[in-house]
């Protein structure tokens, strides 16, 4: 049972986060985006894997690497920017396949990096989980005004004197740590569910951003909770359990906010 | 008057190899309102964002006076649907906020029952005051204004460009515009700058009017007040403006 605990912990605490940055993917229609990053994880973790660099560190900085590179592609003109999402989320990928495949003195289950492994969390996961949300908490709530400002109109938000440059990348940042802790409990396929659900499911019931997050965070912790019940019981996979939690979490929003609306 | 908030001195901006301005300079004074006006595609909007700050200009050189309180209503504003935003949530954002200054300006604008309504379900009039006022909240030095009065009707065209005008005197700033018609800003404005991609002609409305050169751009039929009158813009851009060719605005403002 011990185990299951440590998932749930390593859940919540993921959710905590995932809230909070889903509302921000959902505002700024960065889904793709997070898309992209996420497919990126996996050639992190091959790297880190060839260089011996802490595995998590090595999502982040690879997912860090691929923003910035995305960035400055999108300056060109020529090819539109869900081309190039596609282009590098599906390049990322591949060449995190192609360069596990040459370490040969690791054998790691690929599935479980693809699609999340429950059993593969343990304490120390949960630790690390703990620190790096509680960071990303601290940093979300003091750049709250700016983050959001900037998704509201990012020239209004420079005029008025916000660093639009350092709160675009620190976004980007946050991003990546959230893909990295939740890549071992969901895998680098799901993890975009699991921060645009939550949020999507969140938005009809939501009179405020910040009542937005916060809504968002409780429906995530509330699927996580009741995925990894089925996934127990059912000896189901773990991320996908958790992404259809959500997404019935979604479906019962929607429904209820037009059944309010009918009346 | 000596001293100018900004000043822009023979500025060029030339975006993915085409030319939108060339050569133009503009200076603009505290408790003075310079007014933009020219064709479709003329490079207003383009010179008010090298104003702010927000393009880079390709030649030439932008002087500003340091730590510049700078307010910007831009010509319109769409929040998306996802953002569950109101108006009140929305004026908070501004970077030099303080719970006071919301109300009093707020008051100012008339728009304290519309604090509590979503951005989205803002008339095109109500988000034209929401949006002057979060450009309020930075209490600026200079205020910087694209298209103010776009899509009110007639009567509410007049107030703004009122409110405006007041606002300067209370604030005692300096204001850069964009007009797309003449008539109604002529009584406020200072100096009136017609563009179109190089300065046609600027100078002060009053002196201006007399001006030949200016007759030939706008027509004599100025009382014509409640007519929708034309002017064309189709001749290539010479350094020295010649004045010979006439212009062309669909103006829907007046009556």
């Amino acid at each position: 049972m011990m185990w299951l605990l440590d998932s749930l912990l390593a859940g919540w605490l993921l959710s905590l986060m995932s809230g909070p940055l889903g509302s921000f993917i959902v505002w700024r229609r960065m889904a793709y985006f997070g898309d992209t990053l996420a497919h990126s994880a996996l050639l992190g973790i091959t790297l880190g894997f060839m260089f011996d660099v802490q595995l998590n560190l090595a999502i982040v900085l690879c997912a860090v690497f691929v923003a910035l590179i995305l960035a400055s592609l999108q300056r060109q003109h020529f090819i539109p920017s869900d081309t190039l999402l596609g282009l590098m989320a599906h390049t990322t990928l591949a060449a995190g396949l192609v360069t596990l495949s040459l370490v040969d003195n690791v054998r790691i289950d690929i599935n479980a990096y693809l699609f999340g492994d429950l059993l593969a969390v343990n304490r120390d996961d949960v630790i690390t989980l703990a620190i790096g949300s509680a960071v990303v908490l601290l940093v979300l709530s003091r750049m709250w005004k700016g983050l959001l400002a900037v998704s509201v109109s990012e020239e209004l938000a420079q005029v008025e004197g916000y660093q639009v440059g350092r709160l675009r990348l620190l976004f980007m940042v946050l991003l990546a740590v959230v893909i990295a802790g939740a890549m071992k409990l969901v895998g680098v396929l799901l993890i975009t569910a699991l921060l645009i659900i939550p949020a999507a499911a969140a938005r009809p019931l939501s009179q405020g951003p910040k009542q937005m997050a916060a809504l968002a965070t409780i429906i995530s912790m509330l699927a996580v909770a009741m995925g990894l019940g089925l996934s127990y019981y059912f000896d189901t996979p773990a991320g996908p359990s958790i992404v259809l939690t959500s997404a019935f979490f979604f479906l019962l929003s929607q429904s209820g906010y037009r059944l309010i609306k009918q009346n | 008057m000596n001293d100018y908030l900004i000043e822009l001195r023979n500025v060029s901006f030339v975006r993915q190899g085409r030319a939108i301005l060339k050569d133009v300079g503009l200076k603009i004074h505290r408790g003075e309102i310079v007014t933009l006006i020219g064709p479709n595609g003329a490079g207003k909007s383009s010179l008010l964002k090298l104003a702010l700050g927000l393009e880079t200009i390709s030649s030439g050189q932008r002087i500003i006076q340091p730590d510049l309180r700078i307010g910007y209503m831009p010509q319109k504003m769409t929040i998306p649907d996802t953002l569950p935003l109101s108006v009140k949530h929305f004026l908070e954002l501004a970077k030099r906020y303080d719970k006071s200054k919301l109300m009093s300006v707020s008051e100012r604008l008339s728009i304290i029952d519309l604090l509590k309504r979503p951005m989205q379900k803002l008339s095109g009039g109500e988000l034209q005051r929401v949006l002057l006022a979060r450009a309020l909240l930075s209490n600026p030095e200079l205020l910087v204004l694209d298209e103010p009065v776009q899509g009110l009707d007639v009567s509410g065209q007049a107030e703004l460009y009122h409110l405006i005008s007041d606002l300067k005197d209370e604030l005692d700033c300096g204001i850069l515009m964009v007009s797309h018609d003449l008539h109604l800003v002529m009584a406020a404005t200072n100096k009136v700058i017609c563009l179109n991609g190089h300065i046609c002609c600027e100078g002060h409305p009053q002196t201006v009017q007399n001006d030949p050169s200016y007759l030939e751009l706008f027509g004599r039929s100025m009382p014509a007040h409640l007519a929708p009158y034309t002017h064309h813009h189709d001749h290539t851009h010479d350094e020295h403006c010649q004045h010979d060719h006439s212009h062309d605005h669909d103006d829907k403002g007046a009556q």
